[in-house]
């Protein structure tokens, strides 16, 4: 056995999962698929003393299509996202990204809540929540708490979810508009490895083909996944030629601040994040062009 | 410190097993060191390798990610499972001996859980989807080619 002793407890209803939180606070973790926290537990990276084991709560496990949002639930396992052919239809960009996470049995297991509370700054799916500004709903004894990614997300590994409050849902906006189009890219040493640098894409066009909306963000460029509303905000008004977009792309990975290993130095991930900037705007642009 | 045993029923390959377990065993280890079910291999033991892929509840999974009390009232499928009712090999194992599709062996059986899932959810797969399906299992010694050969081959033969 490679984790240290902890106490185990099954939670059958989220009300429950939240009690045992109240009651045990930074001494206990939720498990939700695992894919992560297990092996950390096994190389001791953390001991936590109790898990609360969330996997069997049927009411976190749901996808539903608002007005305005696709919404789904925190322990949704990746698997069932990426074959929703309704999701797929609305929030594109998630199947696209979902493409990049891990291999067919981490997904499987994987839930997409997990993912976000793991808040790995190299990972998929906190990068796109960042770039369509996605909110989470929080559930504490205390009731529910909504935060916008762009407060969620805090640094590496780390989030402002209090260590009494367990993620609920995950509401991913959808952009109505007829015209959208969106892409994810990364570069990583293996398909399915970490990445070094992972770029997303959204942007709509008008009848005219002019830009009414563009977002795009960074993973692996800093703490948190990064996103660049003022960058996008230029890009409104234009129809996305290449020369606008390289600008964009250019100005973001001036605002990176990647580090370095093995794998890559800070100046390749800084060339790799201009690269991949581009490349998602333009295939975005192309596939809002495609639309009728 | 004596620590906390869990009483788990899982049904394995078909067979519903009770045990009493620590809540830290992982699923692989009870498998191999409790139900004697050494075909499932462990190899990096945190999720990187595929060597110990399971079928829970039809889908593959790592079982080096998940602890046993975790899969407690659940049904788990491990290599020994997918032979015929007789115990002579499936289509899928007949063809990775007849592709070549294993030398040491040490992947093989995460191969064949990865593969028969692919082939259970997609009959009829591409290429692309072949590797897609194996790209989380480690092989050393076959250059992965042999292996796709063997899932084209079966799902060939299962068709027919």
């Amino acid at each position: 056995m490679k984790a240290a002793p902890f106490e185990y407890h099954r939670a059958a209803s989220l009300a429950e999962a939240c009690a045992l939180l109240a009651e045990h606070g930074d001494s206990a973790k939720l498990i939700a698929g695992g894919q992560s926290l297990v092996p950390m537990m096994a190389m001791r990276l953390l001991r936590p003393s109790w898990l609360v084991d969330i996997n069997e709560i049927a009411a976190l496990k749901f996808v539903r299509t608002e007005r305005d949002a696709f919404v789904t639930g925190a322990c949704t396992r990746q698997c069932v996202i990426e074959r929703d052919g309704t999701l797929a239809a609305r929030v594109p960009l998630l199947r696209q990204a979902l493409a990049w996470v891990g291999h067919v049995q981490t997904r499987n297991r994987g839930t997409v809540g997990g993912s976000l509370a793991h808040a790995d700054p190299s990972a998929e799916l906190p990068l796109v929540a960042q770039v369509l500004g996605t909110t989470m709903v929080l559930r504490s004894t205390k009731g529910p708490r909504t935060l916008h990614a762009g407060q969620f997300f805090t640094g590496p590994m780390s989030t402002a979810a209090r260590a009494d409050e367990c993620l609920e849902e995950i509401r991913w906006p959808l952009w109505n508009g007829k015209r959208n189009g969106s892409a994810f890219t990364e570069t990583a040493i293996r398909h399915g490895d970490f990445a070094m640098v992972a770029a997303a894409a959204q942007v709509a066009l008008d009848a005219d083909g002019l830009c009414t909306r563009a977002t795009f963000g960074l993973g692996g460029a800093g703490g948190t996944p990064l996103v660049f509303p003022d960058i996008g905000m230029r890009l409104v008004g234009s129809r996305l030629e290449d020369e606008a977009i390289e600008h964009a792309a250019a100005g973001a990975a001036k605002e990176t601040d990647p580090g370095s290993d093995l794998h890559a130095t800070k100046e390749y991930r800084r060339h790799l994040a201009r690269v991949l900037a581009g490349r998602v705007l333009r295939e975005a642009r192309d596939r809002a062009v495609g639309t009728p | 410190m004596s620590e906390t045993l869990h009483a788990v029923t899982i049904e394995v390959n078909g067979k519903r097993r009770e045990a009493r377990v620590s809540a830290r065993l992982s699923l692989v280890d009870w498998l191999r060191d409790e139900l004697r079910l050494t075909g499932t291999h462990v190899g990096c033991e945190h999720g990187v390798c595929g060597a110990c892929s399971v079928m829970l509840d039809g889908e593959p999974v790592r079982s080096c990610l998940m602890y046993t009390v975790q899969a407690n009232g659940h049904k788990v499928t491990t290599v020994e499972g997918l032979a015929k009712p007789d115990g002579s090999p499936s289509v899928l194992q007949d063809a990775f001996c007849e592709t070549h599709g294993l030398q040491c062996g040490y992947c093989t059986p995460g191969m064949l859980i990865a593969a028969q899932g692919l082939l259970d959810s997609n009959p009829d797969p591409t290429e692309e989807q072949i590797r897609d399906a194996i790209g989380g299992n480690l092989c050393r010694c076959t250059g992965y080619q042999q292996i796709v050969e063997a899932v084209r081959l079966a799902a060939e033969r299962t068709k027919k």
